[in-house]
């Protein structure tokens, strides 16, 4: 990678600061392209017909057929309901999200606010476990919400979102630098009780944290397809339908509809990029605030 | 910091707004009631009693809160048989039984054992769930599994269905479903005996004939099948489109089963099986597409550049029908003609080797609380022969009824879509040929299925025959691990 | 930070019962249960219904085996060891030019005589395909790259190319979505770090003569070390985790040759039947990242660029 190497650059004349110029642009242009490129191509076959081979460059006529059958009756009992897994996916995501990102703060509260003996241990157990991979636990886990008969519930997939050591560092770095003890000092002096000053305080703090963590968590949730998988059956979220529309090419394939598919996976993300859309700078800005900051 | 709280609650309030107006309002609350998540509109059910025309409604989407006497609960892996239900069933069912009872369709994929891990799951629950399943379909490929044990009930003494019900049914189709003590666990509205159906614009084209008798001749056995498949690549058309559309062929045909005593053992033919395909996929006389991909649908077309498929009764109406017109046939059938894309130019013969492909049996479940309904269901969709003679023609399924299937054949029965052919007769001819004795076993959806995919490298080149083999006898493994390779 | 603390002490303790409550429950009785299926000969036969009225019929468990659970899942028969390969080599495909093409991106969007426009919009644009699902961009490309799809038709008319029936075709798409998936990401944090690289160092070099490879060379890299080191490590133990996207391209086969097929996958097809031997794989994961993790932890402890965790690793 020369061309990237002049990091502040020498004097180099102005021809050759022009040539880099056109080179990182088209570079970018080219990789904008390709992030594009999935997109353009999925809204394109949401609006072609049933079977589908070879490429499209351009926009059919079939949009109103495929919406017309992907939330027909038909569709339903094949698919499951194709609005019930909107619900579910919601359901899911918003609870977890708006768990985990609760209940880091006040775990994040309880370790930079306060002094106990178990601090610290509390502090380096979680920095610990939060690379073990869900999927190590998995087996246990499916197992034990076998036992509990919570298969095919949305429960397993909602309260352990309380436990997310991800967000709970996110959310202590975060306070380091944005939360100031004087806040809940004073707070106390006004005889605030503990539990109201983190709610009626320092929540409001902490908003842009809650932002970027909880739009992750809540993508997370919503794309997820591991856990949902294992654990539910008739209860289906949108990546489970969309696997059902892809085995319905094999168990049924006189219905098997590319263009069905392809709207709904429009519609499966659309609001997650509309609400990308909306927070980019905040998100952006969140993702490089974990990266350097201290 | 107010801009962000804007932002956010913007943000939010589209969410909701994307997901209520994708929802339609049947989540009317999103509250933290997480079992009534969504789709709990099962308001619509109210209008029984309305005879035919009221069908999908009376879905019953959501189960939660509902009374599971009040529910035919029922577990499948595709909208078959629930076609089959709504056309044929609904309009002649009992409407006293059904009076206030709502049905539910649990649909989960066969593919990679989904379907079985699934209604296990529900079946090892179910002494001590509230809603309990009144019937679970099966397939061939895993049927053994579920006559044996007790998840399925008796059709005679606890549904209540006579031998004199029974009698117009094939006999293989009740063998299969007949556990050790002679108890029948299921039956089933098809039969499924093999035909082989080829494209007779390209049959005139290399063999001067569409007539059946005569092309008959030309595939009668593998040798001359493979004859012809070499007449057929010097046009550029491929015999079958890929590698799994013999498998049936040779699989039906074995002379023991996948598994006999927890070991899992390679049937000769199932090798033979391998070494045709090999033979076919190197000299180009497949098109190397895999069942049911896009390509392979792709070959149905008129000018698909592939002979011919193998199927069973069910594969017209499901597969080949739809994927040849370039019209969707509509509902008055107006469109249903020579002209419209292959429409009357597919003609059948038996093809090289009898065999059967698939077949679909109702079980009542041990803990059904309708078994009522469940009886009515069996006796109307796998007894009754007027109705089974309707779903012939209506569907151009083959029904397991010799006495509606005599009744057609004797009426004259043309097929309009085979060129007015009259395949009733050589189906009928196949289906007593089936025997399926030893030849089933309760893992062979797994085997099946492991053993196409891994063979699959071998056809392609990827692989040795050997490491294809070594592959699948890992792979099958995971799935049934107490079974030794 | 010095705090005067009276006896607060105990809202400490209780502000932390709900994390380690549910993380109780839900990770380490899971976890610890694992831990001893591995240890068990304990099998299902799933070509057995459930009994109704004796579910656990179907259940073969000859209770304690040692560590063969273990040796079978080291065999060639148990998988592991070829599937973590796989999972590696994948792995790598996506991540080399993944961190080649953020690091140009970074230093691009970082230098201050470039000065590129529409820095916001290219970030967000790039950053945009992390936020969907990775099974829906798996089942576009899916059908794009199947024999005779579109990438077919494009480049060879229906010839014979069908790149997901290659041992490294297939490895290479699922490389490639993980590439698009990343990038995005892995370039802000990349960007972050260079940003808080002191710009006098840059303007003494410059002095010294340094050409702006050497610069490259011998300050950036030397001062990102740190979050280089993060990036690398949190993305493989994402790519252990590896599930969605060869799920998708490669089917149940897990791809040609099963070249698709990854740690995680064996956990799930065989967690209905294998149990001894899926939890021996589980606790293997488990040491894996639990050694990554560790050495994230150092890495960031031992600089004082003090990198930091933004977001769950990638799945």
């Amino acid at each position: 990678m020369p061309r990237s190497a002049d990091v502040v650059g020498e004097s180099t004349g102005q021809t050759s600061l022009l040539i880099r110029r056109i080179i990182a642009y088209t570079v970018l242009v080219a990789l904008v392209i390709i992030s594009l490129f999935p997109f353009y191509l999925l809204i394109i076959n949401a609006t072609r017909g049933k079977v589908q081979s070879g490429i499209e460059w351009w926009f059919s006529d079939n949009l109103s057929n495929n919406f017309k059958n992907l939330f027909d009756s038909d569709a339903r009992s094949r698919y499951g309901n194709i609005f019930a897994s909107f619900g579910y996916s919601f359901l899911i995501s918003a609870l977890s999200c708006a768990l985990s990102v609760y209940f880091s703060a006040l775990t994040a509260y309880s370790i930079h606010v306060y002094d106990f003996k178990l601090k610290k241990a509390a502090h380096t157990f979680i920095l610990l476990v939060m690379m073990v991979p869900t999927q190590a636990s998995a087996l246990g886990f499916y197992r034990l919400m076998k036992n509990f008969g919570l298969l095919d519930s949305v429960i397993p997939l909602i309260i352990p979102s309380i436990a997310a050591p991800a967000v709970y560092f996110f959310m202590k770095q975060y306070m380091e630098s944005s939360l100031p003890l004087e806040i809940v000092e004073a707070a106390r002096i006004d005889g605030c009780g503990e539990f109201r000053t983190f709610n009626s305080i320092v929540l409001p703090i902490l908003k842009p944290a809650f932002a970027v963590q909880g739009i992750f968590t809540f993508v997370g949730a919503w794309n997820n397809y591991f856990m949902p998988r294992m654990i539910l059956s008739s209860k289906k979220t949108i990546p489970l339908v969309l696997q059902a529309m892809k085995s319905e090419i094999a168990g049924n394939p006189q219905v098997a509809d590319a263009g069905v598919m392809n709207l709904y996976m429009v519609l499966a993300i659309l609001p997650v990029v509309v609400v990308y859309l909306i927070l980019s700078k905040y998100i952006i800005r969140g993702i490089a605030l974990g990266a350097v900051k201290g | 910091m107010a801009q962000l709280k804007k932002v956010l609650a913007g943000s939010f309030a589209v969410m909701m707004a994307a997901t209520l107006m994708a929802g339609c309002g049947d989540s009317s609350s999103s509250t933290a009631d997480t079992n009534s998540a969504a789709g709990d509109n099962t308001s619509k059910a109210a209008d029984e009693s309305k005879g035919g025309e009221a069908v999908a409604a009376d879905n019953a989407e959501s189960l939660d809160g509902l009374d599971s006497a009040k529910v035919v609960n029922i577990y499948c892996w595709n909208t078959e048989f629930k076609d089959r239900f709504e056309k044929y069933y609904w309009p002649n069912r009992d409407t006293a039984l059904w009076d206030g009872v709502k049905y539910h369709f649990e649909v989960n994929t066969n593919e990679g054992n989904v379907y079985q891990t699934k209604l296990d799951e529900a079946l090892s629950t179910q002494a001590n769930d509230a809603m309990k399943i009144d019937i679970f379909l099966v397939e061939a490929d895993y049927a053994l599994k579920y006559v044996n044990g007790t998840a399925a009930s008796d059709v005679k003494a606890t549904i209540g269905l006579t031998d004199d019900d029974l009698k117009d049914q094939y006999k293989y189709t009740k063998d299969v479903m007949t556990d050790a003590n002679g108890v029948l666990k299921g039956v089933s509205w098809q039969a499924t005996p093999g035909l082989f159906l080829y494209n007779a614009v390209y049959a005139r084209d290399v063999f001067g004939t569409d007539e059946p008798d005569k092309i008959q001749a030309e595939l009668s056995d593998w040798t001359k099948f493979e004859a012809a498949a070499a007449k057929l690549k010097e046009k550029g058309i491929a015999i079958v489109s890929g590698f799994d559309d013999t498998y049936r062929c040779y699989s039906n045909n074995v002379s023991a089963p996948w598994v006999t005593d927890n070991k899992i053992t390679i049937d000769p033919k199932l090798t033979e099986w391998v070494e045709q395909t090999k033979k076919f996929t190197d000299a180009g006389y497949n098109n190397k597409t895999g069942l049911w991909d896009d390509n392979w649908k792709a070959g149905q077309k008129i000018d698909g550049k592939t002979f011919g498929y193998f199927f069973s009764t069910w594969g017209i109406p499901f597969t080949l029908l739809p994927n040849t017109v370039n019209e969707e046939i509509k509902d008055d059938g107006s469109n249903a003609k020579v002209g419209n894309g292959g429409y009357g130019e597919w003609r059948a013969c038996p093809g090289p080797q009898a065999y059967f492909w698939g077949g679909t049996w109702i079980c009542g479940c041990a803990t059904a609380d309708n078994n009522d309904i469940v009886k009515d269901i069996m006796l109307k969709l796998t007894c009754n022969a007027d109705i089974m003679a309707s779903i012939t023609e209506g569907e151009q399924d083959y029904t397991n009824n010799k006495t509606a299937i005599k009744k057609l054949i004797d009426g004259g029965y043309k097929n309009d879509f085979l060129g007015g052919q009259n395949h009733l007769a050589l189906l009928t001819e196949a289906a007593e040929k089936i025997d399926l004795s030893n030849k089933l076993s309760a893992y062979d959806q797994g085997c099946n299925e492991k053993f196409q995919g891994a063979m699959k490298d071998y056809f392609l080149g990827n692989s040795t025959y050997d490491e294809a083999l070594a592959k699948f006898k890992t792979d099958v493994k995971q799935v049934y691990s107490n079974l030794e390779v | 930070m010095k705090k005067k603390s009276i006896s607060y002490a105990k809202w400490g303790y209780i502000f932390l019962i709900p994390f380690f409550v549910a993380y109780l429950i839900f990770a380490v009785v899971p976890l610890v249960q694992t831990f001893y299926f591995s240890v068990l000969d304990y099998k299902v036969d799933t070509g057995m219904a459930p009994d109704i009225f004796n579910p656990d019929a179907n259940v073969i468990n000859k209770g304690f085996c040692g560590l063969d659970n273990f040796k079978f899942a080291l065999s060639s028969e148990g998988e592991f060891l070829r599937c973590l390969g796989n999972t590696a080599i994948i792995w790598l495909i996506g991540f080399i030019p993944q961190i080649v093409v953020s690091l140009i991106l970074a230093v691009w969007f970082t230098d201050i005589r470039l000065k590129l426009k529409a820095q916001g919009f290219f970030k967000t644009v790039i950053y945009l395909p992390n936020v969907i699902m990775a099974s829906a961009i798996s089942l576009l490309f899916y059908t794009l790259c199947i024999r005779n799809g579109a990438l077919d038709t494009l480049l060879n008319k229906g010839s014979d190319l069908a790149i997901t029936e290659k041992v490294w075709g297939a490895r290479g798409v699922v490389g490639f979505i993980n590439f698009i998936m990343w990038y995005g990401n892995t370039t802000i944090m990349l960007m972050a770090a260079i940003m808080g690289i002191d710009t006098s160092l840059y303007e003494s070099a410059q002095i010294d003569g340094a050409s702006p490879t050497q610069t490259f060379w011998k300050i950036t890299i030397p001062l990102i070390k740190p979050i280089l080191a993060y990036v690398l490590i949190t993305s493989m133990i994402g790519g252990l985790q590896m599930f969605d996207v060869p799920q998708f391209i490669g089917g149940n086969q897990a791809g040609p040759k099963g070249s698709l097929k990854t740690v995680v996958m064996i956990i799930q097809n065989g967690k209905d039947s294998a149990i001894g031997s899926v939890g021996a794989i589980s606790v293997m994961i488990f040491i894996i990242s639990a050694i990554l993790g560790f050495l994230t932890l150092k890495v960031m402890s031992d600089n004082s660029g003090k990198p930091k965790k933004k977001k769950p690793a990638r799945k």
